[in-house]
């Protein structure tokens, strides 16, 4: 019963939104012209991953799998990248006083510069390239790995450290075996933030740095105005961008497990 | 070698400052502490709060460094933290993601011991705290007598040559902490380890020592040293128990005293 309840609130706001979204068509409030019904983008969503009637779809049938598959290598590609790196900058500034005064001022000075901004650049460098887009999606996502790992590594209790250090543990394995583990809950804090980041920009550098993905069919059917094309490939970018941050909470509840009851539950 | 070395630890003309943020002078926690503690012996250090026991015990542990004078373990000078001496903090500073076993091998593990045989001695230590059912219990879920025995347990699985305790005791209920005051001593007992341990209360110093240093308030100097000879575990209610108490209740209140008149 408590389940079924449970299962219903989930699902009472989208499917009221989906209603008002084909009542509104149906009594032509907006044209149907500019937004389609929602049945006819579901079918013509189900042609483009499944194929249809070479009448109907004639220009998408099954490529969505192709599409979805490009988009989500480049942010995988990205996304590692601005990982390794993030993580890396983040622990070395975080714990070293040179690394600080190395590199500190110029990742601020880089932070500020909006991805959009770097979007010509990596066109002109690149060209229009899978690594165009690649390099804007690692743009975005470093600086809130390296940001949140940078403060996680920052709020260490300093008892941690000395607790390992009477214990007997050496200079160099204190990082590996007091630093990282404690940091690691806000590491993940930043790889879901950048994860986020990485789908929204996706999408902006297929619209002009590349010849496929999720990104380049929205642009493709603006030209053609497919507005169910349209919708369709947000929807599906949402559903990628939701099933990312499923896989990152789910490695983190694997990694960071112990923090469960140490913070607040929401009330029933 | 340096100095003359009497006791397990010697303490010679110690002294620490804390230079103020920015400005010149500073706070004198400590100011010229002479001290031995011998071999197999508990010995408790007693002062009000704010008088440098903590400053001191930094110094011990390697953790702090002394603006003059200098502190030596087994004639060693004292640099900087090692297994050899065992802290126990008061807010028990157990690594929250490791479950208890794997918190009282860390520093078997750490000290290069292969895994099987840190198990073995690490079950054998959470057997002797009375950590048995909770090996695989993450710290926040115990409570604070449990998370305390744990951090015992810890620095016992490394056979330190002695153990600073600070404060242990002062975060738990009354009477979680008279039932972990037992406990200590007899694990002690059975291990025959030297304690250095600091507290502010005089029935906790008595209980427990078998000398107890009276610290001054600050700057902080050893004002005096009771010796408790009475034999463990202590009547707290005798006669012999009540006069030291009030020898001891005389000498601190002298301090606190003083440190409000600062
Ligand atoms: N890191 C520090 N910087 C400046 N002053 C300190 C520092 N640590 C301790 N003190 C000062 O030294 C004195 C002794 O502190 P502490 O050793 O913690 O006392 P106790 O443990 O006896 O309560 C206090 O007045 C405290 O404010
Ligand atoms: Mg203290």
């Amino acid at each position: 019963m408590r389940w079924q309840q449970e299962q219903v609130r989930r699902i009472a706001v989208p499917l009221g939104l989906v209603l008002v979204w084909e009542a509104a068509v149906r009594l032509q409030l907006v044209h149907s012209a500019f937004v389609p019904r929602p049945s006819v983008v579901a079918i013509n969503w189900f042609y483009w991953i499944a194929g249809g009637p070479e009448e109907v779809a004639p220009l998408y049938s099954a490529t969505w799998l192709n599409h979805v598959l490009s988009s989500t290598e480049r942010v995988m590609a990205g996304l590692l990248i601005a990982t390794v790196v993030g993580i890396v900058l983040g622990i070395l500034v975080g714990r070293f006083r040179a690394a600080e005064q190395l590199l500190d001022p110029t990742l601020q000075v880089l932070r500020p510069i909006p991805v959009s901004a770097w979007l010509p650049f990596a066109v002109v460098f690149f060209g229009i390239k899978n690594v165009s887009a690649i390099f804007l999606i690692f743009i975005g996502a470093i600086f809130p790995i390296y940001l949140n790992t940078y403060h996680g590594v920052r709020q260490v209790d300093r008892i941690l450290i000395r607790a390992s250090q009477m214990l007997g543990t050496k200079s160099h394995r204190i990082l590996w075996r007091v630093i990282l583990p404690a940091a690691l809950p806000a590491i993940f804090t930043g790889l879901r933030l950048a994860a986020g980041l990485a789908w929204v920009l996706v999408i902006v550098s297929e619209m002009l740095a590349v010849k496929s993905g999720l990104g380049y069919v929205m642009w493709d059917a603006y030209f053609f105005m497919r507005m169910d094309m349209i919708i369709a490939a947000m929807f599906s970018v949402g559903l990628m961008g939701f099933l990312t941050d499923r896989v990152i909470i789910w490695i983190k509840d694997w990694f960071t497990g112990w923090t469960q009851g140490l913070t607040m539950e929401p009330v029933q | 070698m340096t100095g003359a070395a009497s006791g397990k630890i010697a303490i010679r003309g110690l002294r620490k400052v804390f230079a103020d943020r920015g400005g010149r002078g500073g706070t004198v926690a400590l100011d010229g502490i002479d001290l031995d503690v011998q071999e197999g012996e508990f010995f408790c250090l007693l002062g009000p709060s704010g008088c440098g026991k903590t400053t001191l015990l930094n110094i011990l542990a390697g953790f702090d460094q002394p603006t003059g004078g200098e502190a030596l373990l087994d004639g060693r000078r004292i640099s900087a933290p090692g297994p050899d001496r065992g802290v126990v903090f008061q807010e028990y500073a157990l690594f929250p993601w490791l479950s208890v076993m794997d918190n009282v091998m860390f520093g078997l593990i750490e000290t290069g011991t292969p895994r099987p045989k840190a198990r073995e001695t690490a079950e054998q230590y959470i057997a002797l705290t009375g950590l048995r059912g909770f090996e695989k219990s993450l710290p926040h879920q115990l409570s604070g007598g449990m998370r305390q025995r744990v951090s015992l347990a810890r620095v016992l699985a490394n056979s330190p040559e002695i153990l600073l305790l600070d404060e242990p005791f002062a975060a738990l209920d009354a009477q979680t902490r008279l039932l972990m005051q037992r406990e200590l001593i007899k694990i002690i007992q059975s291990v025959g380890k030297t304690c250095f341990f600091i507290t502010h209360s005089i029935d906790e110093a008595i209980f427990l020592g078998t000398r107890v240093a009276i610290m001054t308030a600050r700057p902080g100097r050893i004002k005096k040293i009771l010796e408790v000879t009475l034999p463990y575990l202590r009547d707290v209610t005798s006669s012999e128990f009540n006069a030291l108490k009030r020898e001891a209740l005389k000498l601190i209140e002298e301090e606190v005293e003083a440190a409000g008149r600062q």
